[in-house]
């Protein structure tokens, strides 16, 4: 069937399982390792959109103070929403590289070590 | 953002031949080099997934040409030039999107997916019910996107080339039809995903000459040029605030919560839409699908910052009464732009051949869009529900391919008998409800099967089916589809804003946009239906956990 694996569900290559594997103390820092970062990202960056939706829709008295020239508050947020959207994009894929893609690509390794 | 078809005679015939010639090269390359691409088209991963041999910045700059569709090109230009700042909010929205993809969805995906949306969403569950849910949905946010951006070829054809007869528009919508059936039956994935890529560097040549041409003239100052859209507006600077379109203090509560509807839609929508998740399967790995990612966001970002530039450029130098003139939606202002600074700076025929280019560009981004969306449809058919569900898996990989040949043809089909009798009608709402949908159905079930050890079979049908049909059921009973008024000016009657005609309004739900009320109900029907099931699979868990962060057993790339 075109949708089940080449191997048995349970068999993670490497002579473990898939079970076994995702019990090790190194599979589960690894997990971590990721949601630490992008679970809270998500939060921050969700939380900071809306607050910019929010004020769009209820505190426009406030968006419409100008502060360089014809440029008000507003614009100034909206390009914030730029530059974080910038930022995190960037500073995750730092992230990513440094601190979970040497582990994962060692457990991957490991798994398919014996495959070609 | 519709695309209202009006008669225009400011197209000259000059300026009509030089962008079918401009066009028509794009056609020409494109074909062949969808041609060249089918010769490496032989297997399965090669038609979905173009052999998964993309690289990360080729891929990201496909993404940028599946997402930048027509509607954000010159509608949001269109809404920023008559409504000032509030355009602004679709940009803002459609990029922070991106970062849901980055962060949640696309290396998960990459890693434990294969073809299809529906391979993660079923990875631990029942097959047969996921797949069908999963196919469904894939298949109505497809159609729902592409009859709007098929309508919209059709009145484009109107507005850039001055033909505004019925069988013009009935020919463009066939036209645009039949390419994109051969792009997807032809060149598979590798040919689409070229079209893409074309159009992206096409729609960002042109974007960006438009907008370095708006800020010379305007000293690069970005300042001048908000105050010159502000004194020609007529508005003042109520036309650089926040409120002239959306929440305006006329609409009341209503209104302001639509606005919080729509932008939560925008930023949660993008990271479920099925032809945009089938990108990610194109490259070898989960680093390839991040830096794809970080590609699309820069690219994007940078489209969605010149887009302040279009509309209020387009506001400053154009101005809204000659925009209105041609369009009362504004989808013209940013060929009209470039019209008016080309012929500013080179003369008339700098103004004709920078209104041709920007016209074909337009022309070009269409295509793109609707190739990627009958792609992901007519996969999800083949993969989804042909083979898993009507054949039960005992179907070959060649025969698979097939069906989805043929399933594109037929989608494609569909699409153009649809969009030919729709195109009367207001279909622009389409693109939220496809966002919509995809935020309250797709979203959270895959959020869900990635990050939730306990979902499970009834927690991911319960999720995509709440998701759609409270999103499709809110808006046929909201006022984009009965009883919204125009009021006549001028001693005009009254005009009818919704899908139905003036006198029928069945409508009791106040919102245009349902993500308000049908995304936090997806999620919703996700939970209740898992809770309420015991099926837990451990060992598919453990498999899918370690799979997707690993990425050990993923799929790999096909070698020629």
């Amino acid at each position: 069937m075109s949708t089940t694996q080449s191997r048995s569900s349970t068999d993670a290559g490497g002579g473990s399982t898939f079970a076994e594997v995702q019990e090790t103390e190194e599979f589960q820092g690894l997990k971590r390792t990721l949601r630490r970062f992008v679970f809270p990202a998500t939060v921050l960056f969700l939380g900071w959109y809306l607050l910019y939706v929010l004020l769009s829709a209820y505190a426009r008295g406030f968006l419409d103070n100008k502060l360089f020239g014809n440029i008000n508050v507003a614009y100034v947020l909206g390009l914030l929403q730029f530059v974080s959207t910038f930022v995190i994009a960037y500073v995750y894929s730092r992230y990513a590289e440094k601190h979970f893609d040497p582990t994962a690509d060692a457990i991957r390794h490991r798994l398919e070590g014996n495959e070609s | 953002m519709s695309v209202l078809a009006v008669a225009t005679d400011a197209v000259d015939g000059g300026q009509r031949a030089l962008t079918m010639s401009l066009f028509v090269v794009f056609v020409v390359a494109t074909l062949i080099i969808t041609v060249r691409a089918s010769r490496n088209n032989a297997t399965a991963a090669d038609f979905y997934s173009g052999g998964r041999s993309l690289t990360g910045p080729q891929n990201g700059v496909a993404i940028g040409g599946d997402y930048m569709s027509a509607a954000s090109f010159l509608g949001i230009a269109g809404i920023i030039a008559l409504s000032g700042y509030d355009g602004f909010l679709y940009s803002i929205g459609f990029l922070v999107a991106w970062l849901v993809a980055l962060l949640l969805v696309a290396e998960l995906l990459r890693n434990s997916g294969k073809y299809t949306m529906a391979d993660v969403l079923a990875f631990r569950m029942k097959q047969r019910p996921v797949r069908v849910a999963a196919g469904i949905s894939t298949i109505t946010v497809s159609i729902f996107y592409l009859l709007a951006q098929m309508v919209g070829a059709g009145a484009l054809v109107t507005l850039l080339l001055g033909v505004s007869s019925d069988t013009a528009k009935n020919i463009t919508i066939v036209a645009v039809g039949a390419l994109m059936i051969f792009y997807v039956t032809v060149g598979g994935m590798k040919g689409t995903t070229w079209v893409q890529i074309i159009k992206a560097v096409l729609l960002m040549t042109g974007t960006t000459l438009v907008t370095v041409l708006v800020m010379i003239k305007f000293g690069g100052s970005v300042s001048a040029m908000l105050g010159e859209a502000a004194d020609r507006s007529g508005k003042g600077d109520a036309f650089l605030n926040p409120g002239l379109r959306y929440g305006t203090d006329a609409q009341g509560l209503t209104g302001k919560l639509d606005l919080i509807s729509l932008g939560i839609a925008l930023v949660l929508g993008t990271a479920g839409l099925p032809h945009i998740l089938t990108r990610f399967y194109t490259v070898p790995d989960a680093k390839a699908a991040r830096k794809s990612v970080l590609w699309a966001i820069g690219i994007i970002g940078s489209f969605y910052l010149m887009t302040i530039c279009l509309g209020f450029g387009a506001a400053a130098l154009v101005g809204p009464e000659a925009i209105r003139a041609q369009n009362p939606a504004g989808n013209t202002a940013a060929p009209q732009l470039a019209e008016a600074i080309g012929a500013d700076f080179f003369g008339d025929i700098g103004g004709t051949l920078l209104l041709a280019i920007i016209a074909a560009v337009a022309f070009a981004t269409i295509l793109a869009v609707v190739a990627g969306l009958t792609l992901a449809s007519s996969s999800s058919f083949a993969h989804d529900i042909y083979a898993s569900v009507i054949k039960r898996g005992e179907v070959s990989e060649k025969d698979e391919v097939k069906v989805a040949r043929i399933a594109a043809f037929a989608i494609g089909a569909v699409a153009i008998v649809l969009s030919i009798y729709a195109q009367k009608l207001n279909v622009a709402f389409l693109v939220a409800l496809a966002f919509a949908v995809a935020a309250s159905g797709n979203l959270p079930a895959i959020l869900y099967s990635l990050f939730w050890k306990r979902f499970n079979t009834t927690g991911a049908v319960a999720a995509i089916y709440g998701g759609l049909l409270s999103a499709v059921v809110l808006v046929f009973f909201s006022p984009v589809v009965s009883g919204k008024v125009t009021p006549g000016t001028g001693g005009k009657a009254d005009t009818s804003a919704s899908l139905f005609p003036l006198g029928t309004d069945f409508s009791w739900f106040p919102l245009e946009n349902p993500g308000l009320v049908s995304i936090p109900f997806g999620f919703f029907c996700g939970w209740l239906g898992t809770v309420l099931s015991k099926e837990y699979n451990a060992e598919k868990y453990a498999e899918m956990e370690v799979r997707s962060l690993t990425g050990a057993g993923s799929e790999k790339a096909v070698q020629h």
